[in-house]
This record gives C-alpha cells, structure tokens and sequence, in this order.
C-alpha cells in the first residue's frame, strides 16, 4: 500500500523522538547512579525521558491534522479511540487491584506502553468492523 | 452509502488505483467507498462528482430516498 505523506513524517518524527528518548534515559540513569543531581535538577533530570515520549503522542496529533486521505485518517482516529479506551480501563482496574492488594504496583509510565498495544487492538477492531486494518 | 462508483469507473477503463490517483486518496479509499463502508465526506463527494461530470445524486444514492421507495 502507498504511504502518505503524512505517515512517511510521523515516522520519521518516531526515529528521531526515539533516539532522544534513549540519549536522554541514559544520562538520567547515569546521572541518578551517580549522583549528578539534587534539589529541583534532579525532578527535571527525572522528567527528560518522558519528554519524547509525549512528543510520541504529539506527533500522532501531527499526523492526524497533516493526513489528507478522510478514510485513512478515520481509521487512525478510530485506533487511537480504542488504545485510549484499552490504556483508560487498563489502568482503573489495576488501580483498584493495586489498591485492595491483589497485584503488585506497576509504573505509570506503562500506561505508555499499554497505549502503545492499545493502537495495535485498534487495527485488529478496524479489520473486524470496517474491514480494513489501515496502514498501520 | 450505495453507488455506481465501481459502475462509472469501469466505463472508463479505470481501475481503483487510477481512481485515487485522480482524487488523490489512498486506493483503500476508493474501495471502501465503493463497498458502501465508507461515506465520503461532503467535499470529497463533490471531487468525486466533478470528476465524472454528473451530479452527487446520480452516483450516490439517497439513504432516505432510498428507504421511502421501500416504503
């Protein structure tokens, strides 16, 4: 199938946000190992790596403004309904799991990951109701 | 939405990859608007019209007209 435009720069823009996310994961788990931060740098030195991650979800927004193909773009907005639906239930029960002590505390930060499998239960709820997965 | 977009297509030889070409949106498109899964929205119905010359209701059937006459 021909790639857009639009998804050839929103892929583009993962590459790049992806290398940051490694770049900066590392000096922050450097710099924690050792260290390197305290009082308010060591909050800012703890947010950076989840700076690109939020520009990940920036550039679906991108993505979806910048796709000219209607149908295309209804399917993404589709899956990213789904994964925002999967990653939303997915947490309030583990909240309330947690919460009465029946399964161990997770990170929030995999509620990023979760959204992320989340777009991928959105393609499959394309094939199957629309008959179309997209280009994802 | 019903159509005779595959009709008004294969008058003119056209395959679904030309047809998107024309309108320039993707070939899953096309066939998703000729299967009737996918309703265009209003300016992509009047390209479409545009391109085969004849108005939106000669390719685009009514979903209202089309449950009165069932009527």
């Amino acid at each position: 199938m021909r790639k857009s435009v639009a998804w050839k720069r929103y892929n583009q823009r993962l590459i790049w946000l992806s290398l940051a996310y490694a770049v900066l994961l590392i000096i922050a788990v450097y710099g924690f190992k050792h260290r390197l931060f305290g009082g308010p740098a060591s909050y800012i030195a703890a947010v950076l790596p989840a700076l690109p991650i939020i520009g990940m979800f920036a550039a679906m927004g991108r993505y979806l403004v910048e796709e000219t193909d209607e149908y295309v773009r209804m399917l993404m907005v589709r899956q990213t309904l789904w994964a925002s639906g999967f990653t939303l239930s997915l947490a309030t029960i583990w909240g309330f799991l947690d919460n009465f002590d029946l399964v161990g505390h997770i990170d929030g930060y995999w509620v990023m990951v979760a959204w992320w499998f989340g777009l991928a239960i959105g393609g499959l709820a394309n094939k199957y109701t629309v008959g179309d997965g997209g280009g994802c | 939405m019903e159509n005779r977009l595959r009709l008004l297509r294969a008058e003119r030889n056209w395959s679904q990859q030309d047809l998107a070409e024309r309108l320039e949106v993707s070939r899953q498109s096309v066939n998703a608007i000729e299967t009737g899964k996918y309703d265009p929205s209003l300016p992509l119905a009047f390209r479409i019209a545009e391109l085969f010359e004849a108005p939106i209701e000669e390719i685009f059937v009514s979903p209202s007209r089309r449950s009165s006459k069932a009527i």
